[in-house]
């Protein structure tokens, strides 16, 4: 059986399909092993080796990959939740309603899509408190750390867009009082309250912008960065690692 | 390549300093700025375009039907427009309900005489101004007028000062 597995694997790698998308051979020196990884445009910003100790759960607690694997399934579950979202009144809660008690499967992407967000703005915190005190900003790493800044307004942007769309009264509360606090800003408060809101009050110009911004916007400037972020950690000569004593290792 | 010097001035500062601006730099210039304007031209009308010319939004001038229907001394809360219609002695005021801390609808409680925010606990007693809480200010009057054919009108776009009340 496994003989028979191993010989359709190899008969897929030569053919000439598998050759024009892939073009190496398998990787089985090192040298295919960095091709593999060069030739991918979706590898080709992560590290060709990495160090075995900055593998180990204590180096990062992996802290930076879960936000990851939570923005991978808020994306998901975002788009599931778009096939059945109107961003107009009323039918944008009536919308969020039929999606927890009509849609087969419904709530679930709802929750799961709901605190995710939550996980993900404690899972950003919990990697920038941890990059901060095992001093993973420091030189080399300062421009990834100001990256990740930026990463964690978008991350804060999504979350406070995100808010508005249900369209309940805790919607409508929390953006009223948080671009009223917009409006508190010098000079320039009450025409970015305005541009945000497309109007005077939280009405359905609001709900369509804060729709744009959540699901198209932000999402695109997210991944940007995210791939910046990576890339630079690569760049910068991979992670920050230390020993038991919390001394850079040499 | 005999004499780099001589083929075109980018190579050589000394040289095109001699010459003052090449057709090179002036047509990067003239090209350069062109660019510059059409971008912050598209940042204008891109702005202009985001900002709604037509908003459908509640109108801001109501007609409160009769005086007769509020009582003397009372403080009356119309909820479609979030505004206090308030009849003292004196005469008539409007009050808007939207607290000036962050824009939550206030209540009014009348066994303590005093308009209540549910957001973040500021007090206001029934001319507007603030007992305690968070609000930097008081609650605004807007103006409130007597229509021709004798009921009560308020604008909310034009606030008064709170010693301007309408005798009726």
């Amino acid at each position: 059986m496994a003989a028979t597995f191993h010989d359709a694997l190899t008969r897929l790698r030569e053919s000439q399909v598998y050759k024009s998308i892939f073009r190496r051979g398998p990787a089985v020196t090192n040298r295919t092993r960095s091709l593999a990884v060069f030739g991918n445009l979706f590898l080709h910003f992560l590290p060709v080796k990495v160090r075995q100790e900055s593998l180990r759960v204590r180096a990062t607690y992996y802290l930076g990959s879960i936000t990851f694997l939570l923005f991978a399934i808020l994306t998901i579950t975002g788009i599931f939740l778009m096939f059945y979202y109107h961003p107009a009144i009323p039918q944008a809660y009536k919308d969020m309603k039929d999606l927890r008690f009509v849609v087969s499967n419904g709530i679930f992407l709802r929750n799961l899509h709901r605190l995710a967000a939550q996980l993900m703005v404690l899972a950003v915190f919990a990697h920038m408190f941890h990059v901060f005190y095992r001093g993973g900003y420091k030189p080399p790493h300062e421009f990834n750390w100001v990256v990740g800044v930026i990463l964690l307004l978008v991350t804060l942007f999504l979350s406070y867009t995100g808010y508005l769309l249900p369209w309940d009264q805790l919607a409508f509360w929390a953006i009223t009082v948080g671009t009223n606090i917009i409006s508190a800003m010098p000079v320039l408060g009450k025409y970015v309250r305005f541009q945000l809101l497309g109007g005077n009050v939280v009405g359905e110009n609001a709900l369509l912008r804060f729709y744009v911004l959540h699901c198209v916007v932000f999402p695109i400037v997210a991944i940007l960065f995210i791939a910046i972020h990576f890339w630079r950690v690569q760049k910068d000569g991979g992670l920050t690692v230390r020993d038991e004593d919390g001394q850079k290792e040499k | 390549m005999s004499e780099p010097g001589k083929h075109g001035t980018s190579g050589n500062p000394a040289h095109a300093q001699e010459r003052g601006t090449t057709r090179r730099d002036f047509l990067n210039e003239i090209s350069f700025s062109a660019l510059g304007i059409a971008a912050i031209g598209s940042a204008v009308v891109t702005y202009r375009y985001l900002s709604p010319n037509v908003l459908f939004e509640p109108p801001t001038t109501f007609r409160a039907g009769s005086p007769d229907l509020y009582p003397v001394n009372s403080v009356t809360y119309l909820p479609n427009q979030q505004v206090y219609i308030v009849r003292m002695e004196g005469g008539f005021y409007a009050v808007s309900a939207v607290c000036t801390h962050l824009g939550c609808i206030t209540q009014w409680k009348p066994d303590l005489n005093q308009i209540a925010c549910p957001c973040h606990g500021s007090k206001f007693n029934p001319e507007g101004t603030k007992i305690e809480g968070p609000a930097p200010r008081p609650l605004p009057h807007f103006q409130i007028s007597l229509t021709l054919d004798g009921e009560l009108q308020v604008d909310k776009l034009e606030t008064v000062k709170p010693n301007q009340v309408l005798k009726v």
